[in-house]
Order: C-alpha cells, then structure tokens, then sequence
C-alpha cells in the first residue's frame, strides 16, 4: 500500500496567501478584496507588492461582493478575502444576485472554515457554506487539501473563467502533496489504490483518510482513498470506477452531512450504480469552543470516525 | 445644445412603450418607471458618452447601473430606443424564453444590461467596482447609477456609500429618484429618512438636487452639473425629485401603480394622453 508521510506542517490559507502573491507577480488583472482581515487571511505579500491593486473594503462583506463584481467589468479578476462564515451566509443574495446570477469572474476566498478555526466557538465555524455555494447554478466549489494543493489551486481558478467558491482554513495541517502538482479543477486525485471500500475526502478530511487507510491497511482492509478537492463540478467518473471496483463508500468533511460532498456522491450513486455509503461530517448541529484536535474527535471528524464507518459500510455490502 | 423637441418625443414614446409592455402581460412597474422616464433619456441621449458600437466590455465608455431593477420597462424601452436590441423585442417582456426578464439581468445576455438587479441595495457596491476599475484601467470615463429612494433603507447602500467617499472615488454620479412612495405607502410612512441630503453630505459625499426630476431642461442642467463635479476627489450624488406615474394623470402622487399593470380601458387613456412620436413597436 502506498504510504503518505510529511516533514512540515502549514495552514492552508498560507497557501492561498503565496498563491495570491505569485499571481500579483504573473497575472496583472488580478485585484483583490479584503474585508478587515488581511493578516488572518494572508494577504500581506500581494498587498506590499500590490499596493494599487488591493481594496480594504473594511467591515462590509456585502458592499465587498458587490465591488468584486464591479471590478470584472473592466476586465480584473477579484480575489474577496474574509472568514468562511462572513463569505457565504452573510452575503449570500450579494453572491447570488450580483456574482452567480450576473456570472461575474470574481473568485470567493474564505479562510477559517470548519471547526478547525477552534476556540473562537459556532459563530465562526461554518458548517454550511459548501451547501450554500454548491446550490448556485454556475458557482465552482474548491476545498482542497494541504498548502501545497491551496496554492496551486488558488492559482488555477484565476485561469479558469467563472465565479468560483475556494475554502479553505486555519489550523497547521500537513503538507503531503507534491508542490509542482498541478491543480486541474474538477479532477480528483486517487491517494491510494484499494479494493474494499472507496473514501471521498476532501480538505482537512483528506489526511485524516490516509490516517484510516493505515489502520485499516493492518486490519486487512483495502481502502483507496480518493481526494475530490473540487466538490462542485464533481468527477462523477472517477466516483463512480471506484465505487463500481469496490462496491461501497465513506465521504469524509468537516462540513454539515447535510448539503455537503456526502450528499453530492450520495444523488451520484443513485441515479447511476446505488451502493452502501457512510457519510463522516457534523451531523445537524452548530460547533462549539475548543482545540481543533478537541472539536475533530468530538464532532467525529477524525481519522478514527473514519475507520469505525468504514467498517460499517463493509459489512452493509 | 440638445434638441429638447426630440428628446420629449422620445419621452412621449417611452411611456407609451412603458405601458405597453405591463399591460400586455399584466404585471410589472409602471409607476417608478414612468417617474424616472425624462432621466433616463436624459442620460442615455444627451449625457452619457456611450460608444457607438453597443460593445460590452466596459472600456472607454460611461456606464449605467439601475440598482432599483424593478423599474426595468423604462430601462429596456430607453435601451431599445437607444439601439441595444430590436424595439419589436419590447414584445417579450416578461414572456417566457425572453431576454426581458422582470427584473434585468446579464444571464440572458441582452445587450445593454451589465449588472442583474432587483434584489434591492446592490447596486451602488457594483457601479463603486466598475469605477475603480476604470481608474486602474486609466480610463476617464464615469459611472452612473440610480436608486429608490425606499431603496435606501437596505443598509449596503450605507457601506457603499461610506466607501465610496473614503476611497474618493469621484468618477461616480448617483441618482437617487426622490418620488416618496414605496409599495406599502410613503417613505416617510414607511420608515422616514430624514434629510437624505444631509445624510449623504456627512457620508462626504458632493450633493446636487433637481427639484424638477420630470422637467427634461432641468434634468439635463443638473445632470451636466453633476458631470463637472466628477474628477474633484468626491463622488456624486443627485437627488432627483420625480413624480411617480408622471404623464398618466390617474397613475400621478400614489404608490397604487408601483406594482400594478392598467386594464384595457386604463391602457387606452394612457396612451391618449401620450401620442405615438417615433412608432410603437
């Protein structure tokens, strides 16, 4: 079995910083936004390299979407930069009205999502934007995995034309992708080649899934682990072989089950080949304060929750 | 100097088209639609500098953005009249498969609409993007909008206009069309705003009023006043006072018609006393 193993550690939206740094160097259409957050969000570099390339909006998320959507008139291709939660619900008739519906280019970046972003507590974990923006028609959805994997795609959606949704977070997590990978929306990543079960994880889920495949691995269980860093449009092919070879799957996020990847790969299966599937996500509730480490196993989040489903889901087979 | 007997021909038939377009399907907003007429032939004939080719990048021309999406009759009819799109398209308003949705949008691709609008307060945050992009872009153009004045009770409109002013962005001219109606009655019934002038001013913003909003004369001198305070570090607020239903005498100084289309009978003395100048459609 092929194993994952890492030297660093880093935020993922570190890697959205140096993503958006490198495009103030490559690309001079590209303008960004932030609401009061630069630091938070990693913003600095491009501004000090940028300075008349980038908006302070100040406290004023709304009035933030609507101008990233002025601004591609013109031509710019707007990064918005704030917290998970203040990117999504906050201003989601903005997003709708102004950006998706308008299909406008601006590219939605939201750091701190999940219960990862820890002891600030449930009013800034969201559990439901993944929901909210895979909703929109024409909206893409990104999460990925590891810095290395932020910072390629932060780079590959301002090549791609479109409103796009990238999330991504807080917490120190390991850096297990190759840093020259490139970033291919809507194609997912097969992490390890298995034959009893398939797990669909995608962001912070990804390395915990590589985590159960170990244990799995000694208990004799073949898991072939699966990265759908792009939940919207999904890579119904590469689901679907899978799923046709191992007969049963587990979707893994630090998302509400409700309205997340889970439920995506759940329409999938049934309207193609229906087969037994687990789903690892908060289940209908609001987060708490915490350590992430604390919330994950809590919440049931962790390497361990996915184990237990998958043998659940194996022997439902 | 404009010819204001064409410009009130172009009036005469907008209005005409306006009524047209919501009778035949029975629904829309002829009221704000009708009261914002004289501005929006004013700019689109007389002010704005447009581009003769109707591109749509953005680039090297005045933009307009309606935040107040509902009053689209008097939008698509003005576009239409302008050279956007096909007059004989006025048929298709709010029909199924039309590019002439209710409220307006870019979805369908209708040439001259840059920003869907109707979801109320967003359009002065869009106009406020498109004009930086146009100071970055180097090009001297400027950015219109126009709001409701019941519009102004969304709070966006406030984070708009905060920045717009703390970030100078002086190549924005907004309307704010002063006709005291909402749906449910008047403003200051409503929810009273006090003096928007002065609400406007202390946002730091450069203030100019019309008191004749239906007066075409006086819409082009203030709009061309409002022009040369463009480029003087401030952005630029018009408050336009207008009549809602103006030149309809049974739809004039009420909210009845904000919503509603004119019976047949309604249709015919509307149009009597607006008679056909540059063909109906």
């Amino acid at each position: 079995m092929k194993t994952y193993t890492y030297t660093e550690k880093k935020d993922t939206r570190s890697g959205f910083g140096a993503g958006l740094a490198e495009l103030g160097r490559t690309n001079p259409n590209v303008v960004a936004l932030c609401a009061d957050l630069i630091g938070s969000l990693k913003m600095n570099e491009f501004i000090k390299e940028n300075p008349e390339r980038f908006f302070q909006v100040g406290i004023a998320e709304a009035n933030m979407m609507g101008i990233a959507a002025g601004l591609t008139i013109g031509g710019k291709i707007p990064f918005t930069g704030t917290f998970a939660n203040f990117s999504t619900g906050r201003v989601y008739d903005q997003i709708r009205q102004s950006i998706a519906y308008s299909g406008k280019n601006v590219k939605i970046c939201a750091s701190h999502a999940g219960l990862t972003l820890g002891e600030d507590g449930a009013t800034h974990q969201i559990l439901e934007d993944i929901g909210m923006m895979k909703m929109l028609p024409g909206m893409t959805v990104i999460n990925p995995c590891d810095f290395n994997q932020t910072k390629a795609a932060t780079i590959a959606i301002a090549e791609y034309e479109g409103p796009v949704y990238l999330r991504f977070g807080r917490p120190s997590v390991p850096i297990f992708t190759p840093a020259d990978q490139k970033f291919e929306i809507g194609k997912a990543i097969k992490f390890t080649e298995g034959t009893d079960v398939t797990i669909v994880a995608t962001g912070h889920l990804v390395w915990e899934a590589l985590e159960a495949s170990k244990v799995l691995h000694e208990a004799g269980i073949s898991a072939e682990v699966i990265n759908i860093h792009t939940i919207k449009p999904l890579d119904d092919a590469a689901i679907l072989e899978s799923v046709a070879k191992t007969g049963c799957v587990v979707s893994a996020e630090e998302h509400n089950i409700l309205g997340g990847l889970g439920e995506s790969v759940a329409r999938l299966l049934a309207t193609n080949s229906p087969a037994p599937q687990e789903f690892v996500g908060t289940n209908d509730t609001f987060g708490e304060s915490g350590t992430p480490a604390q919330l994950m196993d809590k919440y049931g989040l962790s390497s361990t929750a996915i184990v237990e489903k998958v043998k659940k889901v194996i022997e439902r087979k | 100097m404009p010819n204001i007997k064409h410009l009130e021909d172009i009036c005469t038939q907008v209005r005409r088209d306006i009524l047209r377009q919501v009778h035949k399907v029975n629904s829309g907003h002829p009221g704000g639609s009708l009261g914002c007429t004289e501005f929006f032939v004013a700019l689109y004939n007389e002010i704005m500098d447009r581009k003769d080719a109707f591109e749509m990048d953005g680039i090297g021309e005045d933009l307009f953005f309606l935040s107040n999406g509902h009053i689209s009759p008097v939008f698509y009819s003005v576009l239409a009249r302008a050279g956007y799109f096909p007059v004989e398209e006025l048929n298709t308003f709010r029909l199924i498969d039309s590019r002439l949705q209710g409220h307006p949008t870019t979805h369908e691709g209708l040439p001259g609409v840059r920003i869907a609008s109707g979801s109320l307060g967003q359009g002065m945050s869009v106009a406020i993007g498109a004009a930086q992009a146009k100071k970055l872009n180097n090009d001297d153009k400027i950015v219109y909008t126009l709001h409701g004045d019941g519009e102004l009770q969304e709070g966006q409109n406030w984070e708009a206009i905060m920045y717009a002013s703390a970030k100078k962005v002086d190549n924005l001219i907004s309307t704010v069309d002063l006709n005291g109606q909402q749906i449910d009655g008047a403003t200051d019934d409503v929810l009273p705003m006090g003096s928007i002038k002065a609400k406007f001013e202390a946002f730091g913003w450069t203030v100019l009023e019309i008191e004749e909003g239906n007066n075409l004369e006086a819409v082009l001198e203030g709009m061309a006043k409002a022009k040369a305070e463009t480029g003087k570090g401030k952005p630029v607020c018009v408050l336009l006072k207008t009549i809602m239903g103006n030149g309809v005498d049974f739809m004039m100084h009420t909210h009845a018609w904000h919503g509603k289309a004119p019976n047949d009978e309604q249709l015919e003395i509307g149009l009597a006393q607006n008679p056909e100048t540059l063909g109906d459609y």
